[in-house]
């Protein structure tokens, strides 16, 4: 049916999962690499289907270290690349993130996280990971993620993953969990002209490695991919804007590090999205990912019953909204964090805002399961009482 | 007097002007064999993506060759080259490392690269001990010898690198030493040609190192060692395991076809998707 296709627009019931595989193939990407791991498997089971008829390839490795090592290679050799995983595999897959940081290579890393630490439970949902993507990989270093809420957003956040991801030559990790990944509901897949996509800048021809500027540009420089004559130098050893190792000059280590970090943090305001509704509000229920949903629905709640509660959900999740977050805290009295597990970003957030307002965290009832609106409602009560 | 460059200079990267090997390291004689295979076959550094991991021999084509050259995380070089090849099947994909890189560390990734028959050169330089860190165990390094770590001598048995890669199924697989620098050069010519996973180990001696912790001695010694030491595998296949006992068996161990997974990948493409590559 979907033979060929590469936008199946339209309307359907479907999970998170397939949305999401659905995305990876709306934005172009022609290189998957994948080890079957619940709860993400089902992203990779329909892209082994799906990526052959629209001319893309699809490898099932013999573990995750080999999944995103041919995920960079493939993106080195122009591909638009994925790998998609769960903690177990992130946790297998941190060397070599960092490599991906350090080469500046683009890629998506989808992460649909399930309880832990360890073997955990596969199945039950647990953002488990907030902190291990940004911070997982020895050294110095900033990513991307965003955090989906819905089976619609594993469509349109894998989408603007990929945008980013090519945009800003690095890892960008959508960071789901079992709900978001497994829960099914409606997704609507747009008109093919109306899905953007971001292609790659690649180099002029005609100049030499050591004319070239192909690494350590604040402002994203062109990549110099593979089997086109570029003759690129990649090491994620520490190298000059050319690629050249180095491990002598101190100014150029200093630069390694610098300049990849601040090519994230000099565009953060195109790269951030909060979806934030606290205006009057006294209370702000700050959230990211399906707990969003509970945030939400709890603050329905609150708002019936005469309450002045908003709420603020982080899109983008790293590179961390600091700024927005302080904002909020000028304009509220309370914040109630609200995560599926102990407060991983919780310190981020009470760093920017703990001055300004009183910051509470709430992790739901019992750990693992979606918190109950009203479980948000009582503790909301408490908190200003 | 006018100085003529390197034959090979060509193939080298014009501002790189040295090489981190020490004296005696065999990596020159590896990396001449791979250049006058390449030359020998009428190739460009453009048809080729060169893939290397970390240790003394991942140097040998970062970053001297100019080309496209990916210096990757310890161990996995085959792991990224798979991902390169299958992105781009039309070039020539090769990866040179060493033993402590591709056969302890990243093992498992070679093991299946030979398994899935992707159409990568590999070049496994086995000097027999981790070299660049100091002189430490390898799976390599032979029972008996005192290493750094393993000052009483190696308790552990030696890996026969070839015998695995033609268990996992690589349709050509040769193992050659530093000292026949000729025959490892039409071993690479083969491999290079060879659609699917061709796999050449060289023996290569690394007299700072193993040379000292073996008493083998300096690089000419260990290369008269391995003239005396090495019998080819038409001869060996006669004799029984006491005769070959601390021989080095050299030659040719598989040289067949079979469907090849980059080509596979193109054959679906168009079956599936009638997609054109």
């Amino acid at each position: 049916m979907s033979n060929g296709k590469r936008v199946l627009t339209g309307t359907y019931f479907q999970m998170g999962n397939w949305a999401c595989a659905e995305g990876v193939i709306a934005a172009g990407c022609e290189f998957v690499a994948g080890y079957p791991i619940t709860p993400a498997s089902e992203i990779i089971n329909r892209l082994a289907q799906r990526l052959p008829q629209v001319g893309g390839t699809f490898l099932q490795t013999e573990d995750e270290i080999s999944a995103i090592c041919s995920a960079i290679g493939a993106s080195w050799a122009g591909c638009k690349a994925l790998v998609a995983t769960s903690g177990p595999g992130i946790s297998l897959m941190q060397e070599n993130i960092g490599f991906a940081v350090a080469t500046e290579t683009p890629l998506v890393i989808v992460d649909v996280q399930r309880l832990g630490p360890s073997t955990g439970v596969p199945s039950v949902g647990l953002a488990g990971d907030m902190v291990q993507v940004a911070r997982g990989s020895h050294g110095d270093y900033q990513i991307i993620a965003l955090c989906p809420e819905s089976p619609q957003e594993m469509f349109d956040l894998t989408i603007r993953a990929f945008h980013l991801a090519e945009r800003y030559r690095v890892p960008v990790f959508l960071m789901a969990d079992g709900f978001a990944g497994h829960m099914r509901e409606q997704i609507v897949i747009p008109d093919e002209d109306r899905i953007e996509i971001t292609g790659r800048k690649i180099p002029e021809p005609g100049k030499t490695t050591m004319e070239r500027q192909d690494f350590l540009d604040v402002d994203v420089a062109p990549m110099p991919v593979f089997g086109r004559g570029f003759r690129a130098h990649v090491t994620s050893s520490c190298h000059d804007e050319h690629g050249m190792r180095n491990l002598s000059d101190p100014e150029v280590m200093h630069r390694y590090i610098t300049k990849p970090i601040d090519k994230i943090l000099n565009h953060r305001d195109e790269i951030i999205q909060v979806d934030a509704d606290y205006s009057g509000a006294d209370v702000a229920l700050v959230s990211y990912g399906t707990v969003s949903r509970s945030g939400r629905a709890a603050a329905h709640l609150a708002q019936a019953q005469g309450l002045k509660v908003g709420i603020f959900r982080l899109i983008t999740c790293w590179p961390f909204p600091d700024k927005e977050v302080r904002e909020m805290s000028e304009h509220v009295d309370y914040m109630l964090v609200l995560e599926n597990n102990r407060g991983q970003l919780y310190p981020y957030i009470k760093a920017e805002a703990a001055h300004a307002c009183r910051v509470e965290f709430l992790g739901p009832q019992t750990l693992g399961q979606i918190h109950d609106p009203e479980f948000i409602l009582a503790r909301i009560k408490e908190m200003i009482k | 007097m006018s100085v003529s460059a390197h034959p090979f200079r060509k193939y080298m990267r014009s501002h790189v002007t040295r090489t981190t090997t020490c004296p005696g390291c065999g990596n020159g004689i590896i990396t001449q064999a791979i250049l006058r295979a390449i030359e020998e076959l009428g190739l460009e550094m453009d048809d080729f993506i060169f893939v290397s991991g970390i240790g003394c021999a991942a140097w040998i084509p970062t970053p001297l060759f100019d080309a496209d050259t990916l210096h990757t995380t310890h161990g996995r070089p085959v792991a990224f080259a798979t991902g390169v090849k299958l992105a781009l099947p039309e070039k020539n994909v090769m990866v040179a490392s060493g033993d402590g890189d591709l056969a302890a560390i990243g093992g498992n990734h070679l093991i299946h690269a030979a398994r899935r028959n992707i159409d990568l050169t590999v070049v496994l330089v086995n000097n027999g001990i981790y070299g660049m860190t100091g002189g430490q165990t390898a799976p390599t390094t032979p029972r008996g010898v005192s290493t750094i770590t393993s000052p009483y001598g190696s308790l552990e048995h030696v890996f026969d690198i070839c015998a695995m890669i033609a268990a996992a199924g690589a349709p050509y697989v040769a193992r050659w030493t530093t000292y026949h620098p000729r025959q490892m050069m039409r071993s690479i010519k083969k491999a290079i040609q060879k659609k699917g996973f061709a796999f050449v180990e060289v023996i290569s001696q690394c007299p700072v190192q193993f040379g000292r912790a073996s008493k083998l001695g300096k690089a000419v010694d260990m290369l008269k060692y391995y003239k005396k030491g090495s019998i080819r595998i038409n001869k060996a296949r006669d004799l029984d395991k006491e005769a070959l006992k601390d021989k080095i068996v050299v030659g040719e161990f598989v040289d067949t076809e079979k469907p090849e997974l980059a080509s596979e990948w193109i054959r679906l493409k168009k079956e599936v998707g009638g997609y054109i590559s």
